[in-house]
């Protein structure tokens, strides 16, 4: 009920606001920072539309109170722009195989994609189905999505040292 | 590949990034729910808990005085200040206002609204309300309702039935009189919907100083103004609809008149922009966006052959207490009423009930997914009946490609197919040997494994021509496009529709076509989306109609201004038109071609050297297009025959799918599909919609359902209930292209937009019932869920 | 949807969060991983008025390999389960059970404790912690109590833990006979991920005479909470695991179980599917025995 102050790391940056305990990272990163890109699917933890990257692994932000993310980190959908905010490597894959079509689960895809390739470089078909089979979409019926995943793996192999 | 010769398009039909997925992957679309503007009120409805319910009396006194709450909103006020909601069919007195007036017809169904500063205040404010009812008994199973006597959903209507027609098109019953063989069945399509991720939402904003109701929303309906605007009591140019809201997948159901009337007048009470987001809960059980909920009784008279004479088909679909379009499902089907088959004759018997359950919106196809399982059913029924394979029967009542233009006996034309053509590559393709000889390894392993095929038609193009058949009263012949098209001083193109999209990329498909008829770069073409009230005709993306119409809206837009700049160079040049030639946007005499206007000097002098233009011509380069349904603007003759759509794209789908003996499980191995929906625009969009069509055929063929219990309450609250396919349900789908132009269409385009949701739920309960076959059981109600798969293997047996 | 307000407090030690459960009974819970409470809450079917976030206290992470078993401090993610070395090594059930446990996102962040106190009667981790006699530890105020598995679910979703008592770890017991182990879990869902519609869980050894020698079997899904199916595991108990005797610990399920009708399921799905998975655990970890090196 009483406002808390929040102060978390959100896509590098230190991000502070005050908030009431109910209020889920997930509005607070929309409503509070005005990082929009993170998407209400379900409110209860089912679509997947909501994955933020929370320390570095992929959660549903539905699903964290804003107050307990009180000095945690936090990378969402934007964070993965480069820094003039043009499309990066796993975005610019997407666009290239059109592995999303309303856009309205692709962060929330995107995110669970970065995480996976972070872990495993070159993913098997298994590894990117247990990467993404927490996130429902509507329209692509995955197939482009999984040319995605394969085209980005490829691109940042060929980008690392 | 496609088949058109590639020599000859410069853009389309070639690989090319969808402009529309630059703003979706970077976080930055614009969707209803991502805009708050300052002093914006947020809503949030209070469920009726009964089916069926006599309203006594609602106390918002508590709720109130709430601090934070600026309006708690009852049927009773809103009954006094708007119109009922028109529905589609005519029906006087079954009357739809967004709060329930007196009575509560659904499970869910809105009996008030609050208006607070915050949604968390709103539903605080929820639970201080106070609201009795006398529950009453409720109308649930569609066969029931029919009878005469019995609870009646909308009493003044005199009945549960909504609608009853009967069209007999050939000579049905000399048909199954001379037939060798009659058989008949009963087909299940259960109540699902394509649930979007995106769940429907408005942001209605009332500026009293210019009386205009401003909106966005997350919409993909036609007439949405003119509802809004019936409803709300004000003149249609006092509502502006921003079309440039991204809409997070909509495939048909994001209507939303009665949030937006809602939420119009709580924004001109108040004051003050007022938003309503549909939550999870309330979007499954309350926004009125069930799909068809039908029963197919159907006959079919055939030869020893194989050959389908004549079908006779009872289609009852429950539309639930509000039908809205959800009747005219029923009705659209006739399009493609005999599928892609040669049947001489077709008696069709269609009836729309209403029950105490959500409303029903139009899904995807319009009622044509629903018909399509049927027709293959049927299909496949004669082939089991002679012991025929089902792939030879199909080939055997295939129209050929030499029949077309086709007329199927509910008077529509058939534009164009080769559908033997597009079967053949699927079987290619899904290596059908191969494919058999693993169903049988599977089998060897005690599995029961299945091979299913589905071919059907995708009707495209639009045409409310069905709504006549059901509604005559409604003469309405007219279902335009047009887009607007303009190159500015800077020699920019920016092409104008009238829309919003989700998802189906038509900024893309509009710059190309563009790009094709100026000889332009597409990537250098904008395409912006304008308000409804920028002035021109259009209606809204569904019918899978956009690639055709607003296609050749813009083609002919575009054709348009390359005469007026071909005018300008001629006049310049000083020689007539015949004599110059148009490459790539410069323009140069023929009989000299050194001679010649650069785009950029040709746009400089239609914008600022008047001196310079022929005489006659408009300063400037823009123009528009508005565009007719090809081959329509007929009513029907006397038989009921009239043409509906005028496209018909083709697919034929072959999964192979195993299913576990000990639980019911179905698991689809492989997918198959091959799609012909002529000139394709841009490949990656239509890929992803034949496979994303797929995607939800299979939640509706395996796993979704709107569940009501007995007692008429709503079991599928959540997404844990109504459960859509995850990437580990929907295999990787191969897919096959071919193309066989519509010669109707500015480019030889039909539609796609529908997708492989048209016939992955008939393929798949195709490949199921081959699995379950040699068990000798079949299943023909949708969806197929493992429960029940597994009692009608194992359920009678004594445990 | 959106919870009902309450008051939240960041615990920072398990002495900070019996304190505030001492004084608030009722009206306060803990919240752990979130990932079943969330949702509960947003459904106002859960409405605390104070939130006690157990995720800061270290002492509820981790979890320790000793030679009577191992014990999981409540807090442990799921998804450090799932990678455990420990877990892989020491209790191959539940490494087996583990990926069934909704998706990686929900294991990112969901907790082996906060399964455990939830009791879903369809969840992986209370089934496998009643197949393998785990002991819950409950911390109160006024003391610690380690409480049997088998009295420690009551009904679906209730436990014996008091309002005013914590979670803090669950100890599973090493098997210490002489002789091959073998384990099989298998799970009914509509999707992959989804919570079980039914669900087995077997571990059995077998001795060098080919005869087994210990059996536990439980289901979930079957009953109003997860059960170790007696009459099976007496069946299997002494003799081989032969296609007879699998038969026969399978039909002993029938009169053991309590299965109910639900919007997935009807009850008889629940009873038919239930033998054939009892079954099908059983077969598996016969082989998995047999694979086993001696």
């Amino acid at each position: 009920m009483t406002p808390r102050k929040i102060t978390l790391t959100v896509n590098g940056k230190t991000r502070s606001s005050s908030a009431e305990p109910r209020l889920t990272l997930l509005d607070f990163l929309r409503e509070h920072l005005s990082l929009t890109g993170t998407h209400v699917g379900c409110e209860h933890g089912i679509c997947g539309a909501c994955t933020v990257n929370y320390d570095s692994v992929p959660m549903r932000a539905c699903l964290i109170y804003a107050v307990q993310a009180n000095g945690h980190e936090v990378e969402t959908v934007e964070g993965l722009c480069n820094a003039d905010g043009t499309p990066g490597p796993v975005q610019e894959a997407f666009q290239e195989a059109h592995g999303l079509q309303c856009g309205y689960c692709t962060p929330g895809i995107l995110i669970s994609v970065t995480a996976l390739l972070r872990a495993t470089q070159n993913p098997s078909d298994k590894e990117i189905k247990e990467g993404i089979g927490g996130n429902i979409c509507r329209c692509t019926g995955y197939a482009q999505i999984i040319d995605a995943v394969h085209l980005a793996a490829k691109t940042l192999k060929g980008t690392s040292a | 590949m496609s088949e058109l010769p590639r020599k000859n398009l410069l853009h389309i039909s070639r690989k090319r990034w969808v402009k529309e997925d630059k703003r979706f992957v970077s976080g930055t679309g614009n969707y209803v729910q991502d805009q708050a503007p300052v002093g914006c009120k947020h809503v949030a409805l209070l469920p009726s808990p009964y089916p069926r319910a006599r309203i006594l009396s609602i106390d918002t006194a508590v709720a109130e005085a709430l601090d934070g709450v600026h309006a708690v909103l009852t049927g009773e006020e809103l009954a006094r200040h708007t119109e009922p909601i028109i529905q589609g069919l005519n029906l006087p007195n079954v009357i739809c206002y967004p709060l329930a007036l007196g009575m509560t017809r659904y499970a869910g169904e809105w009996v008030a609204a609050v208006a607070a500063d915050s949604v968390h205040i709103a539903e605080d404010a929820l639970e201080l309300i106070e609201v009795e009812y006398e529950p009453l008994p409720a109308i649930l199973d569609p066969e029931l309702a029919m009878a005469a006597d019995g609870p009646l959903v909308h009493p003044e209507h005199g009945s549960n039935v909504l609608f009853q027609g009967k069209f007999t098109w050939g000579p049905v019953a000399e048909d199954f009189t001379s037939a060798d063989q009659q058989l008949s069945f009963r087909a299940r399509w259960g109540r699902s919907a394509t649930v979007p991720i995106e769940t429907f939402g408005v942001l209605a904003s009332w500026h009293e100083g210019t009386e205009t109701l401003n909106i966005w929303a997350s919409i993909q309906m036609p007439k949405y103004a003119e509802l809004t605007a019936t409803a709300l009591r004000i003149p249609l140019d006092n509502i502006r609809v921003f079309n440039d809201v991204d809409v997070g997948g909509a495939y048909g159901v994001k209507r939303g008149i009665k949030h937006t009337v809602l939420s119009g007048y709580l924004s001109r009470k108040l004051g003050a922009p007022v938003r309503l987001i549909e939550d999870r809960m309330v979007n499954l059980a309350s926004g009125d966006a069930h799909g068809p909920d039908r029963i197919f009784d159907t006959e079919i008279a055939f030869t020893n052959e194989g050959i389908i004479k004549s079908l006779k088909i009872r289609a009852l679909d429950d539309a639930g207490a509000y039908p809205g379009r959800g009747p005219f499902q029923l009705a659209k089907p006739i399009s493609a009423i005999t599928g892609p088959y040669r049947i001489n004759s077709v008696h069709y018997e269609a009836i729309s009930i209403t029950s105490n359950k959500c409303g029903q919106v139009p899904v995807r196809g319009f009622g044509q997914a629903p018909t399509n399982y049927m027709i293959e059913t049927a299909v496949d029924k004669v082939a089991a009946a002679l012991g025929l394979d089902r792939f030879e029967v199909r080939r055997r009542n295939l129209i050929c490609k030499d029949e077309f233009p086709y007329m199927i006996p509910s008077g529509t034309e058939y534009d164009s197919g080769d559908y033997h053509t597009v079967l053949n590559k699927v079987l290619d393709i899904s290596n059908y040997d191969t494919l058999l000889k693993r169903r049988k390894w599977l089998r060897s392993q005690g599995m029961l494994a299945g091979i299913g095929v589905a071919t059907c038609l995708e009707p495209s193009g639009g045409n409310t021509m069905f709504e006549y058949l059901m509604n005559p009263s409604a003469e309405i012949t007219t279902f335009m496009e047009s887009c607007q098209v303009r190159i500015d001083s800077h020699g920019r193109i920016t092409g104008i529709i009238g829309n919003s999209s989700s998802g189906q990329g038509h900024e893309t498909m509009v710059a190309t076509i563009l790009g094709e008829e100026m000889e332009r770069a597409p990537e250098d073409i904008r395409i912006i989306h304008a308000d409804s009230r920028a002035g021109f005709p259009t209606v809204a993306p569904v019918a899978s109609r956009m690639a055709i119409m607003l296609g050749g809206a813009a083609a002919g837009a575009a054709r348009k201004l390359k005469d007026r700049i071909m005018q300008i160079a001629g006049h310049n040049l000083g020689r007539p038109v015949a004599d110059v030639e148009y490459e790539g946007g410069a323009v140069y005499d023929r009989t000299d071609p050194a001679r010649k206007l650069t785009w950029q000097d040709i746009c400089f002098i239609a914008h600022n050297q008047g001196h310079k233009m022929p005489d006659g011509l408009e300063p400037g380069l823009q123009t528009y297009h508005v565009i007719k349904v090809p081959n329509s603007g007929k009513l029907p003759d006397a038989q009921n025959r009239v043409q509906l759509y005028p496209c018909f794209a083709f697919q034929a789908h072959i999964p192979l799918v195993q299913v576990d003996p000990g639980t019911g499980k179905v698991t689809i191995l492989e997918y198959y599909i091959g799609h012909d929906c002529g000139t394709v625009i841009n490949p990656n969009i239509v890929r992803g919609m034949v496979i994303g069509g797929v995607a939800q055929g299979i939640g509706a063929a395996l796993y979704e359902k709107f569940a009501y219990n007995p007692d008429g309450q709503f079991i599928s609250g959540t997404l844990a209930d109504y459960v859509m396919p995850s990437v580990f349900e929907v295999p990787y789908v191969e897919d096959v292209e071919h193309c066989t132009p519509s010669p109707l269409t500015s480019h030889g385009q039909k539609g796609t937009g529908e997708g492989g949701y048209l016939g992955a739920p008939a393929a798949i309960a195709s490949a199921v019932n081959d699995a379950l076959a040699p068990r000798g059981f079949s299943i023909h109600e949708l969806p197929m869920r493992m429960a029940d798969i597994e009692e009608l293997l194992n359920g009678g047996e004594n445990t | 949807m959106k919870a009902a307000p309450f008051e939240y407090l960041l615990a920072d030690s398990i002495d900070g969060v019996i304190a505030e459960l001492a004084n608030s009974g009722d009206n306060a819970m803990i919240i752990a991983g979130g990932q079943s409470l969330v949702p509960m809450m947003a459904m106002r079917l859960a409405r605390p008025a104070l939130l006690i976030d157990v995720n800061n206290i270290q002492d509820l992470q981790g979890i320790d390999d000793g030679a009577d078993g191992i014990r999981i401090k409540a807090c442990t993610r799921q998804s450090e389960a799932l990678a455990s070395p420990i877990i892989k090594k020491r209790q191959p059930l539940l490494a087996k059970a583990l990926p069934y446990v909704g998706h990686a996102q929900t294991r990112n962040r969901g907790t082996v404790g906060g399964s455990i106190a939830l009791g879903d009667p369809a969840a992986e981790i209370p089934l496998v912690a009643t197949a393998l006699d785990a002991r819950v530890t409950l911390q109160k105020k006024d003391g610690t109590r380690e409480v049997p598995i088998d009295s420690f679910y009551d009904g679906p979703m209730m436990t014996t833990r008091a309002a005013d008592e914590c979670l803090s770890a669950i100890h599973i017991p090493q098997w210490q006979e002489e002789g091959r182990l073998g384990t099989g879990f298998q799970e009914v869902s509509q999707r992959h991920g989804d919570f079980a519609i039914v669900s087995a869980a077997a571990q059995i050894l077998i001795g060098k005479d080919g005869v087994c020698r210990r059996a536990a079997v439980a289901l979930g899904g079957a009953s109003g909470f997860p059960l170790r199916i007696a009459a099976t595991e007496a069946v299997l108990t002494g003799n081989p695991v032969d296609k007879k005797v699998v038969a026969a610990a399978a039909d002993a399920v029938d009169n053991a179980i309590d299965p109910q009708n639900d919007l997935h399921a009807s009850a008889n799905y629940r009873r038919r599917v239930a033998k054939v998975l009892v079954e099908r655990v059983i077969k598996e970890a016969a082989l998995g025995a047999e694979e086993e090196s001696p």
